[in-house]
Order: structure tokens, then sequence, then C-alpha cells
């Protein structure tokens, strides 16, 4: 103890008592330390606990909130249900007038668009997350990486607007006639082309889809491709691997899930999308072999619909398209989720 | 690697040409008469505050319901329940839950709130708006406290941190980026949903901050004004789609700030 | 300083005029009268500081929130049938008029240019006339050089009150149409490409040569679209103006139309514009909040007395005067509160 600490703990002797604790605390305290300890312990096992519970309640409550969404739809969707039966799974006519709904057309949009939105979104927006992380200056990163993600800023109904009054039109005069005439003499591919040039359809729609899932797909694989420990890319480059290898073999298989997690969130979005479908679809109740031929998707179903639907099978059928669109959604998940079990395995 | 500067360039080119629509058709109705006058009838001036108050109301509120549970409910995915039933079953739903067309969550709304209450309220359409932030809040914070490296973890308890505390200190801060991200994405999406507040926040042609009556909302105008046949309602729709997509990116440039300099390999 | 003393005066402005309670009247339907109804509410709003929240969100979703007494009026462009308006307890009446004409996108063809009738309007829907150089097309327009080109056929793909209208009078003049397709505000269509909204239709004629589409008059006058001329009931030949419309009012017998259900299309009289209908508002005979539905009410009479000017402004045709007294009589009549109390009383 220095000097000055004496001269002070002299003086302390006479003055404030809170002080003197605090000082003789190093002595006196151990036995109360023990308790405080304790007290501490509780209240950090306490909290902890608190903490615990509340995450699982969340979690439970995600499930209720489903099931909450489930049991509205199922309710709504009964009386058409039973008036068709499974026919409604299997039936083309969508005919308001005479009340005989099928839901196969809308099945089979929603399904196509996504694929061709899919087809085109993830290659696209893994390319673009591994130019932002491994090859883009530093200054450019941020800028870019907003840009993109400016694009799930852009409400829904905007993309409609542009679809219909830019995409279509150039479409339609400059890519589709082109595209038509190409597979024109092409066995398979000439039905799955053929015209004539409406510039609205299944192919735009899933262009237009692709265009506004890329930032899900993008953001999300650029996040998880920057949380890759620097030492094993440091290590493969130091083995003398290119940036391709490196990204193929090191940084795609650690971050495999990350990306399915953001494929996932895109196709999701592509899914459900309601608005930007509707304005660019052509919105027909018939199933074509043609990519460019006017179709219908589920929500844009239900948007274009429900509003005015007058008479209660009309809007459970509505409400029933709904219903199986998150049966859909469900199927897709789970063929994804095993196509990735799959691949754990292959990996090992 | 040319084909990944090929991919940023095209996908630089769209968005070029969207806000070049944007811009083009919204730009000249920008003035401060859009932020200080309510929504006027076709051929008379007005602007977008109502809406605009309404928007933020709505969104502010979604998201405040909206992200503790989605934070949550990911922590626990992430944290305590890695590999048991609940989680597996959670994350499944909650990837349902995403692709959920917002018109069937309006629906939803509509029935166990609206019909209820019988009338429409902002308040109804904040919480639609919550549910549609929730999975998209859950599947990027599981996502990315997946993330964090497990020897984090082992340092914090080896220390005597209790798990609450390192899920809050040392997780939540790892993974602060991404989680951020997830909420930005989540109000990106809310921010011009149409369908779910059609049925639940109605929406209201004058000035009304009333949590419990008809509230209006940006979306809601926009659509109504971009379908209808008048040239001043157009412009104002497109006025109000262009304030939307810069709020969207002045959010991100904050949060971007806001997370620091990203980490550099 | 000047932007902060705006912004302060506007939210000082905003937190004056915050609507009490009392006068809190809603209203939801029919996106046709949506620009109307907002102007008389501004309007109505600037005179007597009472304010109405109208909102479009379809003639079905206004006549569900109705039926629900979620809102205090609804509205709808298809009138309910009297049985259905006992059923629900509602009572309806017209508010306005406006008439739908067939636009057409053909090369060399000017508005007034080109003649059609019902039955080879029915023809080109139904897909049977294919090309715009067909004998019948040719036969109406004897010194008009039609081209060889095939007919697009444009259609609204949401359900519309626009749609229940123009398909109302295509199964009036066409048998076949009738029964192979009939009227709704939506209906299985034969063939063609779906649009949303008048903005959707308008623009896929403009943008596709050889198309033919039908919209509001507001969209094609606003827009400048090509319209064509059709012959009427009478075999006249008539122009879409907005005297033609009101001569398709004006013949038809409102007085002892039980619950106003009136269609106004293929109308008698020289000069009625074949396709035209009134747009109605919905109100519960025993309506839960009296207050409002008096409000209401009040509102609706001094848009009678002082809106049409208003309406003529946005090519809408107001109500003549005479059935204006009727539609007065019945609210005396048939609105009370649930002591039995009138809560309107006609002012004649």
């Amino acid at each position: 103890m220095s000097a000055h600490a004496v001269m002070t703990r002299e003086r302390r002797d006479e003055e404030a008592p809170v002080v003197e604790v605090a000082w003789e605390g190093q002595v006196v305290g151990a036995r109360q330390d023990v308790e405080e300890r304790a007290k501490a312990l509780d209240r950090l096992r306490l909290s902890d606990n608190i903490f615990k519970l509340m995450t699982r309640s969340a979690a439970i409550f995600v499930l209720a909130l489903l099931g909450g969404v489930m049991l509205a739809l199922f309710l709504g969707s009964l009386p058409a249900l039973n008036e068709f039966g499974l026919d409604f799974f299997l039936s083309q006519s969508w005919n308001p007038v005479t009340e005989k709904f099928g839901a196969l057309a809308p099945i089979y949009g929603t399904l196509v668009t996504s694929l061709i939105a899919m087809m085109i979104a993830v290659p696209f927006g893994l390319l673009i997350a591994m130019f932002l992380t491994e090859l883009c200056p530093m200054w450019l990163r941020r800028p870019i990486g907003i840009a993109i993600e400016l694009l799930a800023g852009i409400p829904s109904i905007i993309y409609g607007i542009w679809g219909l009054f830019v995409l279509a039109p150039f479409l339609q005069q400059h890519v589709q006639p082109g595209v038509i005439a190409t597979f024109a003499n092409v066995p398979g591919l000439s039905a799955l082309f053929a015209g004539p040039p409406y510039g609205i359809g299944i192919f735009t729609a899933g262009l237009i889809l692709a265009i506004m899932v890329l930032p899900f797909v993008t953001s999300i694989s650029r996040d998880v491709f920057e949380a890759v420990p620097p030492v094993l890319k440091e290590a493969a480059y130091g083995l003398g691997c290119s940036t391709w290898e490196v990204m193929r073999y090191v940084v795609l298989p650690y971050t495999r899930v990350g990306v399915i997690g953001g494929v996932m969130l895109g196709l999701g979005r592509a899914l459900g999308e309601t608005m930007a479908v509707t304005f660019v679809i052509g919105n027909a109740h018939k199933i074509s072999s043609s990519l460019l031929a006017p179709g219908t998707t589920i929500s844009a179903t239900i948007a274009n619909e429900f509003t005015e639907a007058v008479g209660d099978l009309y809007t459970s059928s509505l409400i029933a398209l709904g219903l199986i669109l998150f049966f859909i959604t469900f199927v897709v998940l789970a063929i994804a989720r095993y196509l990735l079990l799959r691949i754990e395995r292959r990996i090992g | 690697m040319v084909a990944s500067v090929g991919a940023t360039l095209i996908g630089l080119s769209w968005l070029a040409l969207i806000l070049g629509a944007l811009f083009w058709e919204g730009f000249s109705g920008l003035s401060l008469r859009v932020f200080t006058e309510n929504t006027p009838p076709p051929g008379s001036d007005g602007g977008l505050l109502n809406a605009i108050i309404g928007s933020l109301i709505a969104t502010v509120l979604a998201v405040a319901i909206g992200t503790p549970i989605g934070i949550l409910a990911g922590t626990y995915m992430a944290e305590y329940g890695r590999h048991d039933k609940l989680t597996s079953v959670v994350r499944f739903i909650n990837d349902i839950l995403l692709s959920a067309p917002s018109i069937v969550i309006g629906l939803f709304i509509y029935e166990v709130m609206v019909r209820p209450m019988g009338h429409f309220s902002g308040i109804a359409g904040a919480v639609a708006l919550a549910v549609i932030v929730i999975p998209v809040v859950v599947r990027t914070t599981e996502d990315m406290l997946l993330l964090v490296p497990n020897t984090m973890r082992e340092a914090a308890a080896s220390i005597g941190l209790p798990r609450s505390l390192m899920i809050q200190k040392i997780a939540y801060r790892a993974a602060r980026s991404g989680i951020i991200t997830g909420i930005l994405l989540a109000i990106a999406r809310v921010s011009g949903e149409t369908a779910p507040l059609l049925f639940t926040a109605l929406n209201n042609q004058f000035y009304s901050t009333n949590l419990n009556a008809p509230m209006a909302s940006l979306p809601a105008v926009i659509f109504q004004f971009a379908l209808s046949p008048y040239k001043d309602w157009q412009k104002l729709a497109w006025t109000g789609a262009l304030i939307i997509t810069l709020s969207v990116l002045a959010l991100s440039i904050v949060a971007r700030a806001l997370t620091g300099a990203r980490k550099s390999s | 300083m000047n932007f902060i003393k705006t912004i302060v005066a506007a939210g000082l402005l905003a937190a004056a005029t915050l609507p009490a309670r009392a006068a809190d009247i809603s209203g939801a339907g029919a996106t046709f009268p949506y620009p109307i109804y907002a102007k008389w509410a501004d309007a109505y709003k600037k005179e007597t500081g009472n304010g109405l929240n109208y909102q479009s969100i379809g003639s079905g979703g206004g006549i569900k929130q109705i039926t629900a007494r979620t809102v205090t009026f609804g509205a709808s462009d298809m009138p309910l049938k009297p049985e259905e308006l006992e059923k629900a307890g509602l009572i309806q009446f017209p508010t306005v008029m406006g008439g739908i004409v067939p636009v057409v996108n053909l090369d060399g063809i000017q508005s007034g240019e080109l003649t059609i009738d019902g039955p080879t309007l029915a023809k080109i829907y139904l897909g049977e006339i294919k090309a715009w150089d067909d004998p019948a097309i040719k036969k109406l327009n004897p010194s008009t050089k039609l081209p060889s080109q095939a007919i697009v056929v444009a259609h609204r793909s949401d359900g519309s009150g626009t749609t229940f209208i123009f398909t109302n009078y295509l199964a009036k003049v066409s048998a076949d149409w009738k029964s192979k397709v009939g009227s709704n505000t939506a209906v299985e269509w034969p063939t063609g490409i779906g649009a949303k909204g008048n903005e959707g239709v308008a623009n896929n004629v403009v943008q596709t040569k050889g198309a033919i589409g039908y919209v509001e008059s507001a969209y094609a006058k606003q827009n400048k679209l090509t319209t064509t001329k059709m012959i009427n009931k009478d075999g006249k030949t008539v122009a879409p103006a907005p005297g033609a419309f009101q001569a398709a009012a004006a013949g038809a017998d409102w007085a002892h139309a039980p619950g106003f259900y009136m269609i106004l299309t293929d109308e008698k009289g020289a000069e009625a514009w074949p396709i035209a209908g009134a747009t109605f508002i919905l109100l519960p005979k025993q309506p839960q909040d009296a207050a409002a539905a008096t409000e209401a009410l009040k509102f609706f009479a001094w848009a009678y007395a002082k809106g049409d000017q208003m309406a003529q402004d946005l090519d809408y045709i107001p109500m003549p005067d005479s059935v204006v007294k009727v539609v007065q009589k019945v609210w005396s009549s048939e609105v009370k509160d649930s002591s039995g109390k009138p809560l309107f009383a006609a002012s004649n």
C-alpha cells in the first residue's frame, strides 16, 4: 500500500462509511461475495431461461400463425371442394357464369412461371454475389450492393406497369418474332415457342419474376459468401486455385445451406407474387404448349377476381386456389429439401 | 469470371431501365406539395401526405411487431433447437409462409380482426404487414446465426458466459449485418404491398392517424391512381412509387452505414 | 425556414381537420364511380366539414362488405335483384351513369370511321369473325377500306362492372353469346387476351395492330383512343357521346323498376347508345349506425343537387331529376332507425 493510500485511508476512517465498505470489502466481503455471486448466477439462470422460453414461444407462434392461415383458408374453401371434389384439380374450366371452376390452368401457370424465374435468377444472383465478394473493387461494392437491393424495394405494382408498358411491347416487337422464327423448324421447341407474339404471356411473367427475385438471391448469397472464413479461401488461393475454383470448391460447399435459403426466399416470392404477374401474363384460363401464349397463375387469378366475385361458390373457389398455392409451396419445398439432403449425403 | 461481371452488368441495367422509367414519369411530380397536401380528387392539385403518413405508421408498427418475434424464433432455431423436431417443422412452415400470397394474408386478418371489430382499421393493416415481415426475418436470422462459427460460442462458454448473454452479446453481433439485411428485405417487401391492406386498413381519402379507423397507404393510392383514366392521378401514382423506392434506397444506405464497413477479405 | 413553417402549418392544419367520430361515413365497392365519389367527397368536406371516405375495392367487395356491415354503404356497378336486396336487408339506388365503347387499332382508321352492330361484335368476341375484312364487317362499312388483318380480341381479366354491362349487352343481341358465354362481372372468354383494368385493355389495344377492346367512355376520351360508332336497337347509327348515353337512360322506366334494378343496355330511342349502365349505392334498411347512414343520405342528396357539373367534368352522366325524386321517396319510406323513424325527410 502506498503512502498516499495510507493517508487517504486514515482520512477516510473519519469520513463516509459508504466508501469504507467499498474499501474494506476486499477483506470483509468474501462472505458477501459468495452470496452475491449466487444471487447473480440465479438472476442469470432466470434470464437465461426466460430468454430461451421467449425464443421457443416465438418459434411456436410462427407455427400457430400458419395454422391459423391454413384453417381460415380451409374453412373458406370447403364449399368449392365439396361441390367439385377432385375435378377442381383436374379441370381447366373457369366459368363464373355457370359456376364451374377448375384450378388446372392457374396451377400450371404458377409452376412454369416460377421455374422460368428461378432458371434465370439463380445463376445470375450467384454470379453477381460472386462478383461482389471476390472481384469487385472495394469502393464499388457498396453502391452495387445497394443498387441490387433496390430492385427489391420497387413496389410490385410498378414492376407490373413497367412490364406492361415497357417490357412487353419491347419483347413483342424485337425479341419474340425472332425467337419464333428461330425455333419454328426445331421439333419440340417449335411448340414451346409458337406464336403469335403477343408480348405478354407466360415467358414475360417469368422474366419479370426473375428480376423481382434477383435481389433476394443476390443479397443472401453475398452475405453468406462474406461469412466464409478468409483462412479457407486464402489456403485455397495459396494452393494456386483460381477464383473460379475457390468459389466452386471452397465457398459454395461451405455456404450451401445459406445459398439454398436465399433461393428458397426467392422461390417463395416467385410462387406468391401477385400484382406484377397480373399485368403481364395475359390472364387466360388455358394451358397452351407455347411459353409465349397467355396463361394465368393462382395469385393473379385471386387478385383479378376476388374483389369482384359475387356468389359464395365463386369466392370459395378463389379461396380454394389460395389453399392449393399453399399446398404447391409445401410440395416444392419438400422436394427442394430432399434434394438438399441428397447433396449433403453425396458430399458426405 | 467474365460471366459474373456480365451478370452484374445485366442486373444493373435492369435496374437502370426500371429506375429510368420511375424517374422519367415520377420525378417531375416531386414537389413540396406532395408532402404537405392530401390526395386530391381528379382535376385538382394535391399531394400524398395522408398516404405517406399512413404508410409510415403501418410499416413502423409492422416492423415493431414482426421483427422481435422473427428474431426470437430464428434464434431458437439456430441456437437452442438446432437439431430438434420443432425447428425442422418451423423452418418448413416458415418457408411456406414466405410464399403465401399477400392477398391470402389479408383475407386471414380480415377474418380474425376486421370482422370481429366490425370495421376496417389501420391497426389491422399493420398486423397484416407484420405477418409478412415475420417469415422473412425468421429465415435470415436463422441462416445468419448458423454461419457464426462455433468456436466463438465455445470461447464464450469457456469464460463462463451464460448462453443467453452469449447469444445477445456475441452471436447477434457477429450476425448483425445479415440480420439487418433481413429486416431491410422485409421492409422493402411490405413497403409496396397493396393486397393485404385493401381488406384490412382499406384506405382513406383524408388525413387520419386514428388506428381504429380506415387509414391511407401509399401502395393502395398508387394502385387506385395508376389504373385511373386521369393523367394527374397517374402522375401522382408514379411519384408515389418513386418515393417508396427512394425510401428503400435511403434505408439500405443507412443500414449499411450503421453496420460499418463490411469485412473485406 | 419557410419549409419548416409549411410543415408545421400542414401539421397543425391536419391536426385541426381530424374527422370527428360522429360523422364517420365509409363506403367501399365499385371502381367505376371512384373518381367522382372522391371529387364529391372533397367538395362536400370543403362545404360542410364532414368527410366521407369511399374506397374502390370492386363491386363484389362492396356487396360483401355492406352485407357484413363493415362499411356505411356499399357500391356496385352490377345492380342486385330485388330478391337479393330483400335477403340482405338493403336498398339500392343509382348515382351516375356511363357508357362503354368499343375501341380499335387499325391503320388509317380514325374515331367514328368504323361502324359496328351488336351481333357482329358478339361474333368477334366469340372468335367466329377472325379478320377485319370479313363480309359482315364490310357490309356495315361499305365505304371504309378495311385491311385483311387478323382481329386480336382484348378483354378485361379482372372481374368488373364494365365486363358485366358489356356481356349483358352481347347476351341481349346474340342468342349464341347468351347460351355459350353468358353475362357476369367475369366470364369464360372464348378467345383473346385479358388485361387488368381499363388501363390494361386500353394499352393492349394501343400496342397491338388489329386489336379491338371495350373501355369506359372516360378512358376512351382521356386517352384519345379510336372509338367506333354503333347501330342501336332502333337501327340508327350513333356516336359515343354524352348525349347518346343520356338518351339510353331517358327511355328507361325507373319508377316501375323494383329496387331500381335497371341495366341500360340495348335501350330504345333513336339517339340511345346501346351499351350504357348506371352505378349503384347499397344501404341497409335498418342501419346499425343510424347517424352515419343519415350523414351518407345527406351526402348523396347534396351530390344529386350540386354534383352534376362535377360529374360531367369527369365524363360521367348525372341522373335525370325525375329519377332523383323517385330515389328520395324510397329513402324516406324505406330507410329507418331501430325505432322505425325515417332517417331522411324528402324536401318537397
